[in-house]
């Protein structure tokens, strides 16, 4: 049963957000909140908006209207990267690895505020940068060990097999150490084992490491493993909130999923 | 050896000293000597091996594939680490120009008002112009950047193409500028009184000795060095950025927009940032240019000259690689020059085919880069240096079980 307190504001609110695109209209005031330390599901039929959801969200779309709140502070009109200082990360449903960079400095990339990021510092203070660059290197090492890719630390990025670059995805967001990791169809593409491993990564950043996330899924297994609570969404809505084992019984989601002759039987 | 023969020699030591640094392989301090040492004796051979016109020759062309090795390298810096299709390298090249030439030269006065004008003359030294050239010309990167960076790929292209054009015909037709359609003449040469009679009066008698043989028309050799030093010091300067953590955004910027902006890094800064240390860069290449040509007018600034033939050198050199862009600068410009002798000679044969062909033999000469360009695109698109695995070279592989970060035979994946 999901239990929310009063007091403590949510990781993630969306409050009445609407998004056109042109004629259709892909989010229709949806408002959603996303408890600290809970690992939310975010399910619906193809085209829902689950993902034009989570681009609203990372301030890769402005919405038309509506907000989103991180902790209580507006981030709707932040731009992807300002998004991102808030703690708040994401993957892709289609990887988008950095293909002509290795896979370790694909997440190397990821640190924010590197010294060597303002090249004048190349110049000016190697010696700094190249301890930093240390550092970081130490903790992506640590990283890809976690992820089970260590062995292919060198090899280019854009070479990793699809389900290598779903793990590789779930690596860069932990470099980032955020508080909310979006993860738009983790297993998608993976295989059953692999699938397994994720799903066990992810319920232990949730445990050791406090990580809250949320995450969109159209393998209901892993869903119903893994979630508490399900939010369901349809035609840019948000239908239902619940406990796995309501969502699985609740007409009107089969309805949603299945159209209307299920619904209404 | 005659004393003229070992003044060029002598001149000719440094710039030979820096190739030897650039191409040899090894660590630092060997290849230190071994430079040294090449440079020596290929110093002291070439003026027994060529003669003295072949040789002067050799100097000035140098010279030129030293410019636009520095022009090749701001591309580089655009295209080659962040993907920006500059297609109007030529305009930051003429502001490069017209900006040292503007700072440098004396505000003509008197009778001589009424036939040049100019905007200002400063009588800055050389080195100063030829930063200024730098900033303006990345002042007016940066302004440009700010609206155009908002498009990418072919768009990019055709308003970076158009805004090259813009800046030349400003140049042709702002009279108070820059001498508008008249060329701006008398831009110092740097030391050129080495080479005049009477010499330097701070040159020490020794020296003025050594130098007396050689004429004004030897100036090539000291302004060769000049090049090869500037060159030097933009190499490693770009060469140290673009292999760091700044470098690594860019590329991941260059790869991958989208996820390098939910990566959290801000996007839009980063690839202007790209176009400004390029823009200066260019900036530099055409003041450069100014204090070799002497006198410079909007016509030196047109596409096919100082935009896509720095293309072809960037692509054939290597997209993403420093080296490969000096690479290219040297052969690109070797077949272009190459390319007129060979027309020459061939102008008998062409004449048997058509009576006016020798006279247009100089579009056999754009036939011959525009083949070139379509070859490597075929079949090496990588260039002839590809560029590396591994972005920063401020990160060590020290102490790294899995070993090698650089694998030389494993085939890039395409940039998309």
């Amino acid at each position: 049963m999901t239990e929310i307190s009063a007091t403590e504001p949510p990781v993630l609110e969306v409050r009445d957000l609407v998004k056109d695109f042109g004629g259709l209209r892909a989010i229709d005031h949806c408002s959603l909140s996303v408890q600290e330390g809970k690992i939310t599901g975010l399910i619906g039929p193809n085209g829902a908006g689950k993902t034009t959801l989570f681009n609203l969200i990372t301030g890769y779309f402005t919405p038309d209207s509506g907000r989103v709140f991180t902790d209580g502070a507006d981030i709707t009109s932040l731009p992807p990267h300002g998004v991102f200082r808030r703690g708040i990360c994401r993957t892709f449903q289609i990887p988008r690895e950095h293909g002509t960079m290795s896979v370790l400095e694909n997440l190397m990339l990821v640190p924010p505020d590197q010294l060597g990021e303002q090249f004048w510092n190349c110049w000016l203070r190697p010696g700094a940068v190249r301890a930093q660059e240390r550092e970081i290197r130490a903790k992506a090492l640590e990283v890809l060990d976690f992820v089970n890719l260590t062995h292919l630390a060198h090899e280019y990025a854009g070479r990793l097999s699809g389900g290598q670059k779903k793990l590789l995805e779930l690596a860069r967001t932990l470099m980032a150490e955020p508080r909310l990791v979006l993860l738009d169809e983790p297993a998608a593409g993976v295989n059953r084992t692999l699938m397994k491993k994720l799903s066990e990564n992810i319920e232990y950043l949730r445990r050791e490491r406090g990580i809250t996330f949320l995450l969109i899924e159209h393998d209901m297994d892993l869903v119903m493993d893994l979630c508490d609570p399900v939010i369901v969404m349809s035609e840019g809505r948000r239908l239902m909130e619940g406990h796995p084992d309501e969502v699985r019984n609740d007409p009107t989601v089969l309805e949603a999923y299945l159209g209307g002759q299920y619904g209404a039987a | 050896m005659q004393q003229i023969d070992l003044a060029r020699a002598v001149f000719l030591f440094l710039p030979l000293f820096l190739l030897g640094l650039l191409a040899l392989p090894g660590r630092a301090v060997l290849r230190t000597v071994a430079a040294l040492a090449l440079a020596a004796v290929v110093a002291w051979l070439l003026p027994q091996v060529f003669e003295r016109g072949a040789l002067t020759y050799l100097a000035s062309f140098s010279t030129m594939a030293g410019i636009y090795a520095i022009l090749s390298l701001g591309l580089n810096s655009q295209w080659g680490l962040a993907g920006h299709v500059n297609f109007g390298v030529a305009g930051f090249y003429a502001v490069g120009a017209f900006t040292s030439a503007l700072f440098t030269t004396t505000m003509p006065e008197g009778a001589l008002a009424a036939y040049s004008q100019q905007a200002f003359g400063l009588q800055w030294p050389f080195l100063g112009g030829v930063i200024m050239g730098g900033i303006i010309a990345a002042i007016v990167g940066f302004l440009i950047s700010i609206p155009v960076l908002r498009l990418r790929t072919d768009f990019l292209a055709i308003a970076t193409l158009g805004i090259a054009e813009v800046i030349r015909f400003i140049f042709q037709n702002e009279r108070w500028l820059a001498n508008g359609p008249q060329p701006m003449r008398g831009i110092p040469r740097p030391f050129d009184c080495l080479f005049k009679d009477p010499a330097c009066s701070w040159l020490p008698q020794g020296a003025v000795d050594f130098l007396a043989p050689l004429s004004p028309r030897d100036y090539v050799f000291f302004y060769l060095i000049v090049v090869s030093l500037i060159l030097a010091v933009v190499f490693i300067a770009l060469e140290r950025i673009s292999r760091s953590p700044w470098g690594r955004m860019l590329r991941a910027v260059r790869d991958e927009e989208a996820s390098a902006a939910m990566n959290g890094k801000n996007v839009t800064w980063r690839r202007i940032e790209s176009f400004v240390v390029g823009s200066f860069i260019m900036g530099v290449g055409g003041a450069v240019y100014a204090h070799y040509v002497v006198s410079i007018d909007y016509s030196h600034f047109n596409p096919l000259f100082a935009t896509f033939i720095v293309w072809v050198m960037l692509m054939l050199g290597g997209s993403g690689s420093n080296k490969g862009a000096i690479l290219g600068a040297f052969v690109v410009w070797g077949v272009w020059s190459g390319a007129a002798f060979m027309i020459d000679a061939a102008s008998p044969a062409l004449q048997l085919i058509s009576p006016d062909l020798p006279s247009r033999g100089a579009y056999l000469r754009w036939m011959l880069v525009a083949i070139m360009l379509g070859l490597i695109v075929l079949y090496r698109p990588q260039g002839v240096i590809k560029e590396r695995k591994k972005v920063s070279d401020f990160m060590s592989d020290k102490g790294d079980a899995s070993g090698e970060g650089d694998d030389a035979t494993a085939e890039q994946p395409a940039r998309q």
